[in-house]
């Protein structure tokens, strides 16, 4: 084996490299310099981007250390969003932690350890390196909700997504041991070559486990019980994190795990699938309606995207999966920008985190509100937005393989979904501000990244092709 | 240029649009005259387009093809036939009096204002240029957006729950529709509207694509049971917002049915004719009835665009009745002809009647009809205009309403005598309503002291209703032109209609 040979892991090697760089540099200039740890940060992702270009860009499949390592075009367009999403949270992230005076370089740190989760994830060709993504992302991710110490709430929902999230680690754990023991084989092609007989008791009982715990991790119903609690409860910045970054691990997880090692039972996990995406879809968009504070609004609007993308993966088709694909990096992109906003729109003791707290944002910050206005539009899937194409392609991959139940129930909660994505620009627009609000955060860097964003949603939106395309190209 | 005056049509007004809101309000003498002369520009553009169209084919002219999104087959493609191009005409000239009549009136964001109004004019020109079902839609879709700002921001007390309600009654009609688009996509490989057309399809998928059209194009037009949005979107509505609603976006629940239903779901249409027939009665008759009560002059000239838009979709789907009645196929295109330009001469005269109230509107801030009264005393120009609008919206002889309607009774005649005898009860009540409102609002004693104290019509506002007036006795005296350039295409969709599409 020589340095060649595992240049395609070298992402991987690199982001551990340079979480040890961090530490270091943390413990010794951080402390005198706050910020400077996350300026570095940056730049390491910046980086890791770049190598990832030079060294990751396979045009095949290649398989490593002994099977349980894959890289693939999929798992190279993956990482790449993985370093920008990363990026642009941490971009955002900053004025809020600064302002709350838990601006520390533990956060970059376990930002970083969670984004190496991510890329095991979606590299993993085995049960155990897919458990090993799973732990490392989930461990660092409980800590950042954490991060703000002296937050009883968030420490509440830190401790509701711990303990919920060992269960759903136990589930995989247990799923993946039966799998084991009726393949004799941790490795994903293995298991793939072992297992082709549906309806088998064994895999059934085996697959149930993986099923519940990969919906857990989406957030899936009815295993979404955490993801409200601890969007709501986590500072704004992590929720930010948590809601974009890791979703495209989970879409690994379940293509790598279901789509390929467990392709001989797709009839049986699809029909595991389908009443939990038609449920995620009806409980994520009712129960959104009646939200009144908008981190929880947006969590409930997660799980109904959540829904969506099971949908694709229903098709289970390759072309499924691409609009799966598509719709994961659409959704990582919309929810950046949203959560993005409420970022920028709370202060210090203002957490901007009720609906009410919009109102009459148009005046207050006419750049804010319009791009936020952008966003929900695009979130609720109005051309000439993005996330229009992202619903068309799922919508599409459904008739194709004649499920039009399932189109109808789609297209039928999209209109519900509009009517909060509605409100939440009525309150900007048609409603006038409250006098006590604060004023936004003003740094022209951050506002310069979020304008760049609502506009790649409206960019994507009026030319989808080049997205779409590489979408279906990197999925066969 | 002949290759892109449609894109141009579409992104001029668009690109204006977009310079008056990056000019801000601060600027925003310059963004009103920009908005004139952009949208005076699009008209122009409206010269070459009627001057080099060819009246002697029903194929689609100026066209243009690019690649979009190769992969699925979609394609930047535009061209018009005689039945969407006077409707590109009418929108390009129906902005022109909604951009002068906001002119000293909105004072709170005009620069937005203005660029709604802008982007949804290039909107609108691509609805009805559009040759792919998926760039149709897009634009389709876009248009809410603008649409649902206009209302939301510059609209009256109830506002928010009147545009909230468009939004979410016109989204529910057009999702259904994209999901039947896509059903044809995947079948047919294509989203071209011409290979749609093409498609064989078995009368069950008909029956439902045809019911998933229904659903949008109803909600739009809007036909009766669906039409509840329309009244409070109208009333919460800026004048300009109800213009353009009236004029425009109404009828692009007619143009879907022509362009959609009748040659995409024939087999479907023909075995639901009578269902529309009856919906669009419905509508004539007891949207007539309602709309002679309602105490409001905005809510009763929109209930009695309802009412007139029942005679487009009643129109529309004579078609099979009348070659079931006559054994023939020579005549049957009458209907249609009829639901065209009862499309034209509703945009003209409901905007006019729109604007007209838009005037009294500006002066009292009242719409109640009971708080008017004699207004002819003190403005006699304005009362001279508004009782010709009233009268073409009863079908006058002489103004283009009596073309419209004319046409679609004659052609239920063809069909059957009681097609035509419940649809000619329009006449009586289109009469009923429009000159009640008529006479309480203009005519007898002075209202009272504010009615009294009333000014007559200033220069902006003789310009626009003097034009709309002009062009509105212009269709009534002289349709042959238009009738002339729809030819083709209506003979087309004709056979389109009565042919079947049940594969074999």
């Amino acid at each position: 084996m020589n340095l060649h040979s595992i240049a395609a892991a070298i992402p991987e090697i690199y982001l551990i490299a340079a979480i040890c760089l961090v530490l270091l540099f943390e413990a010794f200039v951080g402390a005198r310099r706050p910020g400077a740890t996350g300026t570095l940060t940056l730049l390491v992702l910046v980086i890791g981007a770049a190598l990832t270009v030079v060294f990751a860009d396979v045009t095949h499949r290649v398989v490593l250390f002994d099977g349980s390592y894959v890289a693939d075009p999929l798992a190279f367009v993956l990482k790449l969003a993985g370093f920008l999403s990363v990026a642009v949270a941490l971009l955002y992230s900053r004025s809020y932690l600064q302002g709350r005076d838990i601006l520390k370089g533990e956060y970059y740190v376990l930002a970083l350890s969670a984004l190496l989760g991510i890329f095991v994830l979606i590299s993993a060709n085995s049960l155990l390196t897919i458990y090993l993504g799973v732990e490392l992302l989930a461990l660092s991710v409980y800590a950042m909700v954490a991060f703000d110490r002296e937050s009883g709430v968030a420490a509440e929902a830190a401790m509701k997504y711990f303990v919920l999230g060992a269960i759903a680690s136990g589930m995989l754990l247990y799923g993946m041991s039966i799998i084991y023991g009726l393949t004799g084989t941790l490795n994903l092609d293995g298991i793939a070559v072992a297992l082709n007989a549906p309806n088998n008791l064994g895999v059934i009982l085996g697959l149930t486990f993986i099923v519940v715990a990969v919906s857990f991790k989406f957030g899936a119903v009815p295993f979404h019980m955490w993801l409200p609690d601890a969007y709501e409860g986590a500072p704004t910045c992590v929720t930010l994190f948590i809601g974009t970054a890791p979703k495209i691990a989970y879409f690994a997880l379940a293509l790598r795990l279901l789509t390929h090692g467990l392709a001989g039972a797709t009839v049986d996990w699809t029909r595991m699938l389908t009443p939990i995406a038609v449920l995620t879809l009806v409980v994520g968009n009712l129960v959104a309606i009646v939200q009144s504070n908008i981190k929880r609004m947006l969590a409930y609007s997660t799980i109904s995207h959540v829904g969506f993308i099971l949908l694709g993966f229903i098709a289970g088709t390759a072309s499924g999966y691409s609009a799966a694909l598509y719709y994961t990096l659409v959704y990582v992109l919309m929810t950046l920008g949203s959560f993005g906003v409420v970022v920028l729109a709370s202060r210090k003791g203002f957490e901007a985190d009720r609906l009410e707290d919009y109102k009459g944002l148009y005046r207050r910050d006419p750049l804010l509100a319009l791009a936020m206005a952008m966003l929900m539009f695009s979130t609720a899937g109005v051309p000439p937005f993005v996330g229009f194409w992202a619903k068309l392609r799922i919508i599409q991959a459904l008739w194709e393989t004649s499920h039009p139940w399932l189109v109808i129930i789609a297209v039928t909660m999209s209109v519900v979904g509009a009517f909060y994505y509605l409100r939440v620009i009525k309150l900007m627009y048609f409603d006038e501000a409250s006098a006590s609000a604060p004023e936004t955060v003003r740094s022209f860097g951050v506002r310069f990244a979020l304008g760049l964003n609502a506009a790649a949603v409206l960019v994507l939106g009026v030319l989808p092709a080049p997205l779409l395309d590489l979408c279906s190209r990197v999925i066969h | 240029m002949h290759d892109h005056l449609l894109s141009l049509l579409i992104w001029l007004p668009i690109a204006a649009g977009v310079v008056v809101l990056l000019l801000g309000e601060r600027n925003i003498a310059a963004g009103r005259w920009l908005s004139l002369i952009a949208s005076l520009a699009t008209l122009a553009l409206c010269v070459p387009l009627w001057r080099d169209f060819n009246t002697h084919t029903a194929a689609y002219q100026f066209v243009q093809k690019a690649a979009w999104i190769a992969r699925f087959h979609a394609y930047y493609a535009l061209g018009v036939d005689g039945i969407s191009m006077p409707l590109i005409v009418l929108t390009a000239f129906m902005t022109i009096p909604v951009v002068i009549a906001g002119w000293r009136v909105i004072s709170a964001r005009p620069a937005q204002y203005y660029a709604s109004f802008l982007i949804m004019e290039g909107l609108m020109i691509g609805v009805f240029a559009a040759t792919d079902a998926l760039l149709f839609y897009f634009f389709w879709e876009a248009m809410l957006i603008p649409m649902f700002l206009i209302i939301g921001i510059w609209g009256g007390p109830r506002r928010v729950y009147a545009t909230i309600k468009f939004f979410l009654y016109t989204f529910l009609g057009s999702v259904l529709m994209l999901a039947a688009l896509i059903y044809m996509y995947v079948k047919a490989g294509s989203y071209s509207i011409a290979a749609f057309q093409a498609l064989p399809l078995t009368l069950a998928e008909q029956r439902w694509i045809f019911a998933a059209f229904l659903i949008a194009f109803a909600v739009k037009v809007p036909m009766w049971p669906v039409h509840t949005w329309l009244p409070d979107a109208h009333v919460e509505a800026p004048t300009g917002g109800s213009v353009i609603l009236a004029a425009i976006m109404l009828k692009m629940g007619g143009y879907g049915f022509l362009r959609f239903s009748l040659p995409i779901t024939p087999d479907a249409c023909r075995e639901l004719d009578l269902l529309i027939i009856t919906l669009s009665l419905i509508a004539v008759i007891y949207i007539g009835f309602v709309a002679i009560v309602q105490p409001d002059m905005k809510k009763l000239i929109a209930y009695s665009s309802i009412a007139h838009m029942g005679f487009v979709t009643l129109g529309a789907f004579l078609v099979y009745a009348i070659v079931k009645a006559t054994a023939s196929t020579q005549g049957a295109g009458m209907g249609i002809d009829g639901a065209m330009v009862q499309m034209i001469s509703h945009g003209l005269i409901s905007g006019a009647l729109f604007l007209c109230v838009g005037v009294l509107y500006d002066r009292m801030h009242t719409r109640q009809i009971a708080d008017y009264g004699g207004v002819i005393n003190t403005m006699p120009v304005f009362a001279g205009f508004m009782v010709l609008f009233a009268l073409a919206n009863t079908g006058l002889p002489g103004t283009s309403g009596f073309v419209g309607e004319f046409l679609v009774i004659l052609a239920s005649f063809k069909a059957s005598f009681w097609y035509a005898a419940l649809a000619a009860v329009t006449l009586i009540l289109g009469a009923s309503y429009s000159l009640w409102l008529v006479k309480r609002v203009l005519f007898g004693p002075v209202g009272n002291e504010r009615v009294a104290k009333l000014n007559d019509l200033d220069g902006r506002e003789f310009l626009i209703l003097g034009a709309l007036a002009a062009v509105v006795l212009l269709v009534g005296i002289w349709p042959a032109p238009l009738l002339k350039v729809m030819e083709p295409s209506i003979q087309h969709l004709v056979s389109q209609a009565i042919a079947t599409k049940i594969p074999v």
